[in-house]
């Protein structure tokens, strides 16, 4: 088998819970892990003879993103999607078909490769339901329990266009919609929790032939199982592909433990989900105002931000990470303060985690500055920001207080011959090449200098007495 | 104008709406909504090109609510209605299919 | 006879209780009530408390101790609402219709929820779950449907107000064979939260009363815009009840042709049309023949239309969260034997016939096709409304039949509803008046007809068919 007479296409549609503070039809909360059952009313109970209201937030929310997708914002209208469910409590779904609110965008991922955006739909999300018995599973399950706390929280469905080729490409995209979603406050689009739910739509075919059939890829909670799902997928339907036999369009689920899909239990006939004008809700038609105010309320996105914080840092790789921690503000007002750029930036990228605690432009400034100068070494400098971001502060003051100061290059060397002479058979093994303990000796020199030492200055120090 | 409704189709809908029909009931049903859509093939057969649709006698656009939390109902109010509970969630037998 | 408006300013007046009036109507109930089996419930202790309330002065209003029925398919807070069906049988809302709170806040006195067709699908409430209510004129009769009940209660003095709801004209048709007054408004001037769904973008709450006037003042309570009803509509109603003495002088009356002369009317009751157009002209109105082309086809159209959203709709009583649930192996085998003991026969047969409209392959052709043929009828009627105010018809084609006559046949049942379509397709209002007797001496109502939000004009102009009768 090769995989290399094969090309992958891949899309995806990715559920994201919007950020509203109610439901999408109702006023109940939409909030993560309450008490079952607790944030229910008639109309997301669907009891009989309720009716929805649609929640302008989700409406705005859902523009917003569509712009940030580069979509066209246009005239919707909802209609149901009738099928048999029980975490459904009407038993239909409302949701978009033919006229959605967003279509026809584009995603541009970091390296510069475009991915279609289909559209970017409303829709109401479907309660919990937990399986009893079984392990859990739904398959071996005795039976099932229902919350409807998140039926009727507000979706976004976003489709892309079949345009992805690689499993990496996909996490890309997977990646940067949820970037787009978080940096737009649409959805804080967590795949753990399930605000944020990836679809994949795979299919191999070899180039220049039709597409191949597809197989839908559910159960995907994070953008590596997305990954880990492409390619064991690739391999099964190529493998399939090549014995001669044909791939059955299918939901298959992906299993992170046992790492491969399983198909879902085949449906006795296709879906008809026999979908009409929901008859309980109006068009909507955002006017030009409505639409100026919510592009006029748009955050600036990741890839404005990543582009702004190269230009000002130089930097490139370390980049992406530090926009994705929401860190690149930070960065760039040290830099406005006169910090330095690329020692910050190793900092945000290495040192730093979302969420800076305490920690200001000012004194990470400072402190840039501080390291920039030799005053103290990346060690050091490592200590001091654990303690600004833990507890704010002065870190001149902080590096006082813990004795840190830059080591004199005599006291350096002599920390190092001590090092040396304190264990000639491992000196021996340092000439002879065995560059394995150069770890040992750097660790000596840590110790007895209480840290103040500069790790990159020992070991030069060490090939330098070697070569000597 | 459509071809008539056979007892096959009337046994897809019947499944399609979880309804259960016993043989004499799908020949009678069958017979019955054969009677309604003859019925409806004036309309069926009716030159409509170029005529819009109409889902709603309305024209309303952009009804919407404020993102504004309200009380939610009472939870032991809102499990009496319910057939069987367990946990303080709604109890159904085995779920054989995933959701769509 | 007492109406509703005797009896609020009497009560208003401190010369008469409500709990006084209440018991008169409960006495009729008690008396009655066993013959013609207007209520599933009668609310009487609920209606003793109410009362009382309103003799303490702890409810006032409009309606401050007027006897009110409700239709069974109107939500009441902790009160079973049933919908006549099985599987809703026991069900208790946890909240209230906001036509119910408006009438609640006017010092309404519910005296009982009215017995209808399942569901509300039906031309006679002989497909209640519950058994068929009669008709108090002849109780071999049926009151017509589906808010059979509500037409009875009135009709036999049980209430001297109640709501009913129309898709296709269960307002109308009922008020027709039980001799009196039954209005369906215009689409979204009565909040539908609370009203258990039948064709959402068709259906309507109501008032049925023996007055025209009655019918206006329950109307001008209930009508008005709910935050909670998207398709409620935003506009002030002109005042109903202080312009109903104006008269007809100069209004435009059509006289609908096709309606007329549709199929099954009887001579006896196309009679009565007539006379009312000739009522209508000796006060001053000028009557003329009026066409809507498009009318003829609207029975076809709404026998697509209302089965399919039905069809959605009724989808929700599977068994999981309130109502009746058949117990099976899995949650698949328990929604259908839930469905299957739970819906009556009518019922199924509107979810399939719906089911199918909408199914792929058949929507283009039958549920796509009614839809461009409801935009011909709105058509036809706005045309029709460039050269009148008024358009007059049959309510019923014929007045009250057999109980059992029309049961085996769908079809023939779903004729009764022909001339009362058309405006539930438009969404205009409609208002059936009772005028005179047929052969068999059972009552005659005719249909007026106006655009939306002419509900002033049709209530005037009914009353003075209903004084040219006295």
């Amino acid at each position: 088998m090769s995989l290399d007479d094969w090309q992958l296409v891949v899309g995806l549609e990715v559920h994201a819970e919007l950020a509203t503070n109610t439901k999408i039809f109702c006023g109940c909360a939409n909030s993560f892990g309450d008490e079952p059952n607790t944030n229910v009313c008639p109309v997301c109970l669907g009891l009989p003879g309720s009716l929805p209201v649609l929640n302008r937030s989700a409406v705005e929310f859902a523009a917003r993103l569509g712009m940030a997708l580069e979509c066209t914002v246009q005239p919707s209208v909802f209609h149901r999607k009738n099928y048999f469910y029980p975490d459904m409590p009407k038993d239909y779904q409302v949701s978009q078909y033919d006229l959605p609110i967003n279509a026809d965008g584009t995603l541009e991922l970091p390296d510069g490769s475009v991915v279609g955006i289909e559209r970017a739909h409303l829709e109401e999300d479907t309660g919990k339901t937990t399986h009893m018995g079984g392990g859990g599973r739904i398959h071996d399950a005795a039976y099932s329990l229902v919350d409807y706390n998140r039926a009727g929280v507000p979706l976004v469905e976003i489709v892309s266009r079949p345009d992805i080729r690689t499993p990496e490409q996909a996490q890309a995209y997977a990646t940067e919609l949820r970037a787009i979603l978080a940096a737009t406050g649409v959805s804080d689009a967590k795949m753990e929790e399930g605000s944020m739910r990836v679809d994949a739509n795979v299919s191999m075919h070899k180039p220049g032939e039709p597409y191949g059939t597809r197989c839908e890829i559910k159960n995907l909670n994070s953008v590596r199982s997305l990954g880990r799902a492409i390619r064991y997928e690739m391999e099964r339907q190529v493998q399939l592909l090549e014995s001669g036999e044909r791939i059955v369009q299918e939901t298959r689920h992906w299993d992170e433990d046992a790492g491969r899909t399983r198909p879902g239990r085949s449906k006795e006939q296709a879906e008809d989900y026999r979908y009409f004008q929901e008859p309980d809700l109006v068009p909507v038609a955002p006017d030009d105002e409505w639409l100026a105010s919510i592009r006029a309320a748009m955050p600036m996105l990741p890839a404005a931000r990543r582009t702004r914080l190269a230009a000002q840092t130089g930097g490139d790789v370390d980049v992406a990470l530090v926009v994705e921690r929401g860190l690149d503000d930070l960065v760039l007002e040290a830099i406005a303060a006169g910090g330095d750029p690329g020692r910050l930036l190793v900092h945000a990228s290495n040192n730093l985690s979302a969420g800076a605690g305490e920690l200001s432009a000012r004194p990470f400034a400072e402190l840039s500055k501080l390291e920039a100068t030799g005053a103290l070494t990346a060690t050091q400098a490592k200590t001091v920001l654990a303690e600004l971001v833990t507890a704010g502060g002065d870190p001149a003051a902080i590096a006082a207080t813990r004795g840190f100061e830059a080591m004199g290059d005599d006291a350096l060397a002599a920390a190092v011959d001590a090092a040396i002479a304190a264990d000639p058979e491992a000196w021996e093994k340092f000439k002879a090449g065995d560059r394995k303990v150069t770890g040992f000796f750097v660790g000596l020199v840590m110790k007895t200098t209480k840290g103040k030492a500069d790790g990159k200055a020992v070991t030069a120090l060490l090939d330098a007495r070697a070569q000597s | 104008m459509a071809a008539r409704i056979t007892t096959d189709d009337v046994a897809h809908v019947a499944r399609l709406a979880r309804l259960e029909l016993t043989d004499e009931e799908l020949v009678l049903y069958t017979e019955q909504l054969a009677g309604i859509l003859a019925h409806a093939d004036d309309v069926a057969s009716l030159d409509t090109a170029g005529v819009p649709a109409t889902a709603h006698p309305l024209p309303l656009q952009n009804v919407l609510r404020d993102d504004v939390v309200r009380p939610s109902i009472d939870r032991d109010e809102v499990l009496a209605a319910a057939p069987a509970v367990e946990d303080r969630r709604f109890r159904v037998p085995a779920i054989l299919g995933e959701a769509p | 006879m007492t109406t509703a408006q005797q009896i609020a300013d009497a009560v208003r007046a401190g010369e008469r209780s409500a709990s006084e009036v209440l018991e008169e109507h409960l006495a009729v109930i008690d008396e009655r009530e066993g013959d013609v089996h207007a209520f599933n419930l009668v609310m009487r202790d609920e209606a003793r408390a109410a009362a009382v309330a309103v003799d303490a002065g702890d409810r006032t209003g409009a309606l401050a101790g007027v006897p009110v029925a409700l239709k069974d398919n109107l939500c009441t807070r902790g009160i079973p609402t049933t919908c006549s069906s099985r599987i809703l049988e026991g069900w208790r809302p946890p909240y209230d219709a906001t036509v119910v709170a408006r009438l609640a806040a006017a010092g309404a006195v519910f005296v009982g929820k009215t017995n209808l067709d399942e569901f509300a699908m039906g031309s006679s409430t002989e497909n209640s779950a519950f058994g068929p209510t009669r008709n108090p004129h002849d109780l071999d009769r049926v009151p017509g449907g589906s808010s059979g009940g509500s037409a009875a209660a009135v009709a036999a003095g049980f209430a001297p107000l109640a709501l009913g709801s129309d898709t296709g004209g269960s307002i109308r048709q009922p008020a027709a064979l039980c001799g009196v007054v039954g209005l369906k408004p215009t689409y979204g001037l009565v909040s539908r939260y609370g009203l258990v769904a039948f064709a959402s973008s068709l259906d309507q709450i109501g008032p049925f009363a023996a007055t025209v006037a009655d019918a206006a003042l329950l109307l001008e309570v209930i009508a008005g815009h709910d935050p909670l009803d998207s398709t409620s509509l935003d506009r002030p109603l002109p005042p109903l009840v202080s312009g109903l003495g104006d008269g007809v002088e100069g209004l435009r009356v059509g006289v609908l042709t096709e309606l007329v002369h549709a199929e099954g009317i009887a001579p006896d009751v196309r009679r009565r049309v007539e006379a009312a157009a000739e009522a209508l002209a000796d006060a001053g109105a000028k009557v003329d023949e009026a066409s809507v082309p498009a009318a003829s086809f609207g029975l076809s159209a709404y026998y697509l239309i209302a089965p399919a959203e039905a069809s959605s709709n009724l989808a929700r009583y599977d068994g999981v969260r309130y109502g009746l649930r058949v117990d099976a192996e899995n949650t698949a085998e328990m929604n259908a034997a839930t469905r299957t003991a739970g819906f009556g026969p009518e019922v199924k047969r509107r979810i399939m016939l719906g089911t199918y409209a909408l199914s792929a392959g058949y929507y283009d052709a039958y549920y796509g096709k009614a839809q461009q043929v409801r935009t011909l009828i709105i058509r036809d009627f706005a045309a029709a409304y460039d050269s009148f105010d008024v358009l007059l018809c049959p309510t019923s084609p014929t007045t009250a039949f057999r109980l059992g006559d029309k049961t085996a046949d769908p079809m023939s049942m779903y004729l009764n509803d022909v001339c009362t379509i058309p405006s539930n397709l438009a969404g205009d209002p409609a208002i059936s008046v009772p005028f005179g007797a047929g052969d068999d001496g059972l009552p005659v109502g005719v249909q007026l007809l106006g655009p939306a939000l002419s509900e002033a004009t049709l209530l005037r102009t009914a009353a003075v068919l209903e004084g040219a009768l006295q």
